[in-house]
């Protein structure tokens, strides 16, 4: 069984492409679309990794990032931000949120692929 | 000869006298001595010019020809002096607080200081006292016939009396104008003229007891005796006439109010208000005593003198014929005296009027712009003084050559008398009542005097002289009831009564019903309260002397207008300045000029010069405020109160202004919020579909075993979002296109039924919102229209959409209501979910603005597109937020409008 990661995104073919290409690359991949009730879904699903959109119904990744990071059991966890909006202002609160690695829309499969094993190496 | 020659040096030596007298007088009040000469009893004796020649000569005549009836004559002053004390004082308060130089002055000051009634007045004074003048001169020439009578010396004694009254006439003149006219002091004062006229009237009364003493005990054998006579002459039978006892009784009083040489010393020279207690009673008893021996001397006169003597020279000729040449005399020096002293005063008086009122507003009128400096004004001043004297004067002496000095000498007094009687009413109402107004006075005046003219002063004259034959006995034009001394039929009364009878009645009425009918100007209601109220002011100046208290009064009014802490600082400076540098703390400053013009000159910066000025004399006395410091007064605060009113207003537009920059600046900054949200959410709409896009596109291009199934699903959503992301763009042009007013619109007619349906069908297909059920009721939406079907739809198609997409009920419904007229079509889509936050309500028109992001499908422009179709359209979109639900409202008219599918653009933001 491979690393286990945590897409949380809300537009469904975007979780589809990465659980596509991220499942061939060996993860087992969870999806997940809405940002209320993230915190559950992760301590439920325990990721290795976390890849988190900032545009989410109900929550923004932001906030998310930073009641997770609160929590100890989770400061470690790598976290890749996505984000449609392509601002420095947005890189910044990622950083400050606690994100591990930032990455805006549209992205290349193999950045993500990338970005992913450096994160979390198998 | 002999004793006319003496007559004349005595006569000389007097006249010599009373310049003297007068000079002493002026020298003195010049020096600032002489307290004496402003005693009670120098005011109380210059009353006394009241008793004229007419007085002396004339109540023994008139006493010999109507018995009792002179008493009225004495009776009449004698009621106002006791009875009316409290008017007297009023009057002369008045005077003295307006500083009033003549009864014109008086009347015209009162009546916003209108010349014209100052004319009009001055004109009956001076048509009212002509003759009374005229009376004196013939006196004067009459006592001086009497003598030469006697003296059996006709021949020359005709010369005499020819020239008596010339001479007298000029030499009066003289007196007047140069003890009347030496400086134009700013009371009227002449201390010169005053002190002549109370020496006179000593003499007068002397000479008057020295006859009646002399008649009583010397010819008539005592005072039993005397009374005996008297009840056995024809005076002693006489009965009283109750009318003429009252109206001469009434007239005489009303003469010593108006009349101008009354009102001279009375109240112009008057120094005092105080000297009206004394002369009060001591004024009175003179009188009594001028009367005292008037039937006794009548009585004799008509018992020892042939019955064609003159009764009116009882006086003189009793002692003449007596033998008793120096009573004589002095008798006709008494004469003298009563006779100059009124000349005297009634031609100072009406010189003042006439240049006041007459020539001197003739002369700057016609000097207009030429009298620059106040020297010269002084200087025609005193010529139009000396001028008028002179004329005055003359006119009297001419008047006495005209008539002819037939006429009974009591007659002209008495017509003298009514003719100024004619001011009464006008005088009392100014005095008491504030609704008197100045046209009220011109009305009442000049009926009053024209009717004084025609049923009394031109009948005078006799018949034929100024009043034809014909209309004293049928009237004027004919009119029986315009008949001269019968006037409205009334007849068989004494001419005299009839006439003051209706001239003061129609006077009086047309005064009060003329002052009702007309609206006083502000100047005339200032000084009819100042008039009115004059009683209730403190007249009496306070003190200098009690400094401290009003300098603590000045610190008072000082901090209210100052503020405490500056009069405090001004009144501590100044108080240094006084003691040079080393003023004990807590010392205030004393009164003196040179602080107080600098207190004045403090306070005028806060309220205005006229102000600060009436605010520090109120205080310190001194003179009391004139009324044109009041109009002053007046001015600054209405000044003061437009401007504040003007600087509320200019606030009140600041702060409008204010207010509405604010709320742009608000609605500006939450523009620039929403465009930078914009911005982001643009980038998010734009970069979500390109995702997919690039994603999927790689993964078909970089993975060898996709299966079959997978590329077909992959290469659908790649085509999806590419229609999506091409929908988004024709939304931003779509936008752009409206804004810019390039669009073409494509009108047809169409029911909105049509309309309304094919939007239903539209929203229902498509993407993943939920159903929602729309009600509507086809009956309404049967209404033919001319529009653009394509825009209208795409309105509606956004609302239905909007509601599926936001409508948060359980089951969610939108209602259609449909409402119409001629003008136009409201369309109502109201859903059942829980609305739109108040907050967001102004908002959702605006472009990029989204309730909930989070939620929303598009980019937030749909009802920004909206909003431009309906404008292009005619009509408009609106929210309403009176409904639990979202509720908008959609409203066209039945034809849009050609011209504005090509207006210029519009601009938004």
């Amino acid at each position: 069984m491979g690393k286990r990661v945590l897409v949380i995104e809300d537009e469904p073919n975007i979780t589809e492409a990465i659980r596509f290409f991220l499942s061939r690359d060996g993860w087992e991949v969870f999806a997940h679309s809405k940002g209320h009730d993230a915190l559950e879904v992760i301590a439920h699903r325990k990721p290795d990794l976390l890849i988190l959109d900032v545009m989410l119904p109900g929550r923004s990744g932001y906030e998310i990032l930073r009641d997770l990071r609160e929590q100890p059991e989770w400061t470690e966890l790598p976290v890749l931000m996505l984000t449609a909006r392509g601002q420095a202002k947005d890189r910044e609160m990622a950083a400050e949120a606690g994100a591990s690695r930032f990455m805006t829309k549209p992205f290349s499969n193999s950045d993500i692929l990338e970005a992913v094993r450096e994160l979390a190496p198998v | 000869m002999q004793t006319l020659n003496v007559l004349i040096f005595v006569c000389t030596a007097y006249a010599l006298f009373l310049f003297f007298v007068a000079f002493v007088a002026e020298r003195a009040a010049m020096r600032g001595r002489g307290k004496w000469l402003r005693s009670s009893v120098v005011y109380t004796l210059s009353l006394s010019i009241y008793c004229t020649a007419w007085t002396f000569y004339g109540a023994v005549g008139y006493a010999a020809r109507s018995g009792f009836e002179y008493v009225t004559i004495y009776l009449g002053p004698t009621l106002v002096m006791i009875g009316w004390w409290w008017l007297l004082r009023k009057l002369v308060r008045v005077g003295r607080t307006q500083r009033i130089t003549s009864i014109a002055d008086l009347v015209s000051s009162r009546f916003g200081k209108s010349n014209l009634l100052a004319v009009g007045v001055t004109i009956l004074a001076v048509v009212g006292t002509t003759p009374y003048i005229a009376l004196q001169l013939q006196s004067v020439t009459l006592s001086f016939e009497a003598f030469a009578d006697s003296l059996n010396q006709q021949g020359e004694a005709a010369n005499v009396s020819e020239s008596t009254a010339l001479w007298v006439a000029m030499g009066l003149a003289l007196f007047t104008v140069l003890f009347g006219t030496r400086n134009l002091d700013a009371n009227e004062r002449h201390h010169g003229v005053v002190m002549a006229i109370a020496v006179e009237a000593v003499v007068k009364l002397m000479a008057l007891l020295a006859v009646g003493i002399f008649v009583v005990w010397g010819l008539s054998g005592g005072v039993g005796d005397t009374l005996a006579r008297i009840d056995a002459s024809e005076i002693g039978k006489w009965q009283v006439d109750g009318g003429r006892w009252a109206t001469l009784t009434f007239l005489s009083a009303a003469a010593f109010l108006c009349l101008p040489r009354m009102f001279q010393v009375m109240v112009v020279e008057n120094s005092d208000e105080q000297h009206l207690r004394t002369a009060s009673w001591a004024f009175p008893g003179y009188l009594l005593l001028m009367s005292l021996f008037v039937v006794p001397i009548a009585v004799m006169g008509l018992e020892r003198l042939p019955a064609s003597s003159n009764p009116d020279l009882f006086v003189l000729t009793l002692p003449l014929s007596e033998g008793q040449n120096a009573l004589a005399i002095f008798s006709f020096i008494g004469g003298f005296s009563s006779a100059t002293s009124m000349v005297i005063v009634a031609a100072l008086a009406l010189s003042t009027m006439v240049s006041n009122h007459i020539v001197m507003p003739l002369w700057l009128r016609a000097n207009v712009g030429r009298a620059s400096f106040s020297g010269d004004v002084r200087h025609v001043v005193l010529v139009a003084r000396r001028v008028s004297i002179a004329g005055v004067v003359f006119l009297g002496y001419l008047y006495y050559r005209m008539s002819g000095g037939g006429t009974a000498l009591a007659a002209i007094g008495l017509i003298a008398f009514a003719g100024m009687a004619q001011v009464l009413p006008v005088l009392m109402g100014g005095l008491f009542w504030r609704g008197a107004t100045r046209v009220g006075a011109l009305a009442g005046l000049t009926v009053g005097f024209g009717l004084w003219g025609y049923t009394l002063f031109l009948p005078s004259f006799g018949e034929g002289a100024f009043m034809p034959r014909t209309v004293l006995e049928n009237g004027l034009l004919g009119f029986a009831w315009l008949r001269p001394q019968a006037l409205f039929g009334i007849e068989g009364i004494d001419p005299l009564i009839h006439a003051v009878f209706w001239s003061l009645l129609l006077n009086a009425i047309t005064f009060v019903t003329v002052s009702l009918a007309s609206f006083p100007s502000p100047l005339e209601r200032l000084q009819g309260a100042q008039f009115v109220n004059a009683l209730q002011q403190t007249g009496s100046a306070r003190s200098w002397s009690a400094g401290t208290a009003q300098t603590e009064d000045l610190m008072v009014m000082a901090q209210r207008i100052l503020g405490a802490s500056e009069a405090l600082q001004f009144f501590r400076r100044e108080a240094a300045r006084q003691a040079g540098g080393n003023a004990r703390p807590g010392k205030l400053p004393d009164p003196t000029p040179d602080f107080l013009q600098r207190l004045e000159r403090e306070l005028s910066g806060s309220v205005g010069a006229a102000t600060a000025h009436a605010m520090v004399a109120q205080i310190v006395g001194g003179a009391s405020v004139s009324v044109r410091e009041l109009l002053a007064v007046a001015d600054e605060t209405a000044q003061m109160i437009e401007y504040s009113d003007r600087l509320k207003a200019q606030s009140l537009e600041l702060s409008r202004t204010a207010e509405q920059l604010r709320a742009a600046n608000e609605k500006l900054t939450s523009l620039s919020v929403q465009k930078d949200a914009f911005l982001s959410q643009i980038s998010h709409e734009l970069r979500t579909p390109m995702t997919s896009i690039r994603a999927f596109s790689e993964i078909l291009r970089d993975t060898a075993d996709v299966s079959r199934e997978e590329k077909q699903k992959y290469s659908s959503i790649i085509h999806d979002e590419s229609v999506r992301l091409t929908r988004l763009l024709d939304d931003l042009l779509d936008l752009s296109v409206l804004e810019n007013g390039q669009v073409n619109l494509n009108l047809r007619d169409g029911t909105l039924r049509e309309a309304l349906d094919k939007a239903a069908s539209a929203a229902a297909t498509g993407d993943e919102s939920p159903a929602i059920t729309i009600l509507r009721d086809p009956e309404q939406e049967s209404i033919t229209l001319h529009t653009d079907f394509d825009r209208l739809g795409q309105v509606f198609i956004n609302l239905i959409a909007n509601a599926r997409k936001y409508c948060d009920a359980e089951q969610p419904e939108l209602t259609v209501l449909v409402e119409h007229n001629d003008l136009g079509v409201q369309v109502d889509f109201i859903d059942n979910g829980s609305g739109i936050p108040s907050d967001a309500q102004d908002l959702i028109f605006e472009k990029f603005a989204r309730v909930s992001p989070q939620r929303a499908g598009g980019a937030g422009l749909g009802l920004s597109i909206c909003r431009q179709i309906m404008e292009r359209l005619g009509g408009s979109i609106g929210f309403l937020p009176d409904t639990r639900g979202a509720h908008f409202r959609v409203t066209l008219p039945m034809v849009a409008p050609e011209h504005l599918a090509e207006s210029k653009p519009l601009v938004t933001n």
